[in-house]
């Protein structure tokens, strides 16, 4: 807590974030000792659930925080997955597979990030669309995946299949605790007081001197090797690897459902709303093409009426935030306390 | 090689027309409306069932199916699209996709998998056509299409700059408060220009219809080729379109040639290709240029 002057001051830490921030560390240490008590169905449909987060959270950091709306962020999932296949195929272990590729595709996004960079709004976002179908065209003429009808990850077959489910579980679970962590601690850095300066004007803080596009593309290779990384945790859950499926708009339009329904820009919205999906997905997947109708349909009403989400408005109506990345400026007395982002 | 050529020049005619009412409602509205092409494959569909059930031939449904979309396009831009642009540059962005999901799989709902034509119910069109020196056919539908593609941005054009409505229309893309002052009502101004969008709209799906099948995922491959056509032929005037579109076309003939996924990735390609050169030699987007030209070229024209 900084004092400014006479009972003024600003803190970032209240009592509830501190609570917040040790109540999800022993979340954490549960779900790790959980492959010893859960089942085998139990285990693989917590595994889809912290992949959900990892997701919303990677297309939160880009549209929330950097004010980037992508259509097309099933590409880095459809990379992550197909050069996870190809590094296996070449001989490497396939967990270490997966991350290598989020490395691949992470690197292939900083020279992608150079033009469409520079495209605005809905350029940008249907831009990205079109660099994904590319990418899927040019992954389908790939010998290996033999067009649509795709290959298998071949080589998880040299471990036992108990094993393996916890294996690709442990490695969910730290994926997501490690991506969130270095995304909370990237918006907490200096960084991510620029993220935030640009996601409310972006000309506004050009004056004041914040590199814009640096700090731009700091979040959009951030978030090409976070899907990335959930692109191979997929494939490794399923093993088979079709295109059709990888590079679908569908990825992106369960992002932007995540994070529209649990609140766009904010930390814990993403993975609200991933909570959400994953309940929603669990209870109506069986309603097949009315479920994804009730997808779109609470998209567009969310952004039309509830454009803050359900977290933003917890947090509007309460003054109640777990994982502050902002300051929080206190006033003496009754005053209204304000907090500043 | 020439035969493929022209196919692609033509098939521009189609791309144009798609096209242009994506850069108009941007160049007027400054929104990029994601669930354009599932609008387009929903007027398609509406026409395949007035064909198929009612034995309406297509040329004569459009007279039902373009007013109907007229009317969609006000009560799109009243209920959703109004209020979503008054949240900044990114909802919209986010309503308009969300509407894309909810059309498509309501078209899924209703429709089923199966791939669908207008091609039945327009006697030989679809097939017909001209025989030019050196074993070079020219098919009628295509011509149509280049002709329609040419009359559609015409009229949009004339219209922007001779009427009264197409003035206040650009004086609002121009500036909407400065348009306010003058008394015009930036409401409705945009109503009509989403009206009129929805109506090029609506021929796009006839042609998309007649040309080759459709299915209710088909909007967001047509959604692309109306942003690679608006921005490929992003040069000035809705005249840019058309050569945008020829552009497109041409490119998708030639890589279908050279492979059989060819179409696809050439199309994206020269799309890719053309926003590089272009935002390494200016720095900026250009779809938002077609407004500006409109206004520049009207006001050289008209005396007010």
């Amino acid at each position: 807590m900084t004092f400014v002057s006479n009972g003024i001051s600003i803190e970032r830490w209240t009592r509830a974030s501190r609570l917040a921030l040790g109540s999800m560390a022993a979340v954490l240490a549960l779900l790790a000792l959980a492959p010893a008590v859960l089942g085998a169905g139990a285990i693989d449909r917590l595994t889809a659930l912290f992949i959900y987060v990892i997701l919303a959270a990677m297309w939160n950091a880009l549209a929330g925080f950097g004010g980037l709306v992508s259509v097309g962020q099933q590409v880095f999932f459809g990379l992550g997955a197909y050069f996870t296949i190809r590094l296996a195929d070449a001989g490497l272990d396939p967990f270490v597979s997966v991350f290598a590729a989020a490395i691949v595709t992470g690197a292939l996004s900083i020279p992608l990030s150079l033009f469409m960079l520079r495209l605005k709004g809905g350029e940008f976002a249907i831009g990205m669309w079109v660099v994904a179908e590319l990418a899927h065209l040019l992954v389908n003429l790939d010998r290996l995946i033999q067009g649509e009808t795709g290959t298998s990850l071949i080589s998880l077959n040299l471990y036992d299949s108990g094993m393996r489910r916890a294996t690709i579980y442990w490695l969910a679970l730290a994926s997501m605790a490690a991506l969130l962590g270095a995304l909370f601690m990237l918006m907490r850095s200096r960084a991510g007081a620029a993220m935030q300066a640009i996601r409310d004007n972006e000309e506004a803080a050009t004056s004041v001197g914040v590199r814009v596009t640096a700090t731009k593309r700091l979040l959009f290779v951030l978030a090409a090797f976070g899907i990335a990384i959930a692109g191979g945790l997929w494939l490794a859950t399923a093993t088979t690897f079709q295109p059709k499926t990888y590079f679908s708009v569908q990825w992106t339009a369960y992002m932007i459902f995540m994070v529209l329904v649990g609140g766009i820009g904010k930390f814990e919205g993403a993975i609200l709303g991933a909570i959400l999906f994953f309940v929603i997905e669990t209870v109506f997947g069986g309603a097949g093409v009315w479920y994804l109708i009730g997808l779109g349909a609470t998209a567009l009403i969310f952004s039309l009426y509830l454009p803050r989400g359900l977290w933003g408005e917890i947090e509007r109506r309460f003054d109640f935030q777990l994982l502050p990345v902002g300051y929080r400026l206190k006033l003496p007395g009754p005053t209204k306390i304000k907090w500043k982002e | 090689m020439i035969n493929s050529l022209i196919q692609g020049i033509l098939l521009g005619g189609y791309y144009a027309v798609i096209a242009c009412g994506l850069s108009f409602m941007f160049s007027v509205m400054r929104i990029i409306n994601l669930a354009h092409g599932s609008l387009a494959v929903a007027a398609a569909y509406g026409l395949w069932l007035l064909a198929a059930k009612a034995g309406i031939p297509p040329f004569a449904g459009l007279l039902i199916v373009l007013p109907v979309m007229a009317a969609i396009g006000w009560l799109l831009q009243r209920f959703i699209l109004e209020r979503s642009a008054r949240g900044g540059t990114l909802l919209p962005i986010l309503t308009t996709f969300g509407l894309s999901i909810v059309i498509d799989n309501l078209l899924f709902e209703q429709f089923g998998a199966d791939t669908r034509s207008l091609a039945p119910f327009i006697g030989n069109l679809s097939y017909a056509s001209w025989q030019l020196p050196g074993h070079i056919f020219v098919g009628k539908l295509a011509v149509m299409m280049m002709v329609t593609a040419v009359l559609v941005v015409g009229a949009l054009q004339f219209f922007l700059s001779r009427f009264a409505l197409g003035r206040a229309i650009r004086a609002t893309a121009e500036d909407p408060d400065t348009a306010g002052l003058v008394g015009i009502d930036a409401r409705r101004v945009n109503a009509v220009a989403t009206a009129i969008t929805m109506v090029t709209i609506g021929i796009a799906g006839a042609f998309l219809g007649m040309r080759a099948t459709f299915s209710p995922y088909a909007g967001g491959p047509q959604l692309l080729f109306a942003f690679e056509t608006a921005v490929i032929g992003g040069a000035g005037s809705l005249w840019g379109t058309l050569a945008g579109g020829i552009v497109l076309g041409l490119a998708q003939s030639l890589g279908a040639q050279l492979h059989p996924q060819g179409f696809l990735i050439g199309g994206h390609a020269v799309f890719l290709l053309v926003l590089f050169v272009r935002l390494s030699r200016f720095g900026m987007p250009q779809l938002d240029k077609l407004g500006a030209f409109l206004n520049f070229r009207a006001r050289l024209r008209s005396p007010t």
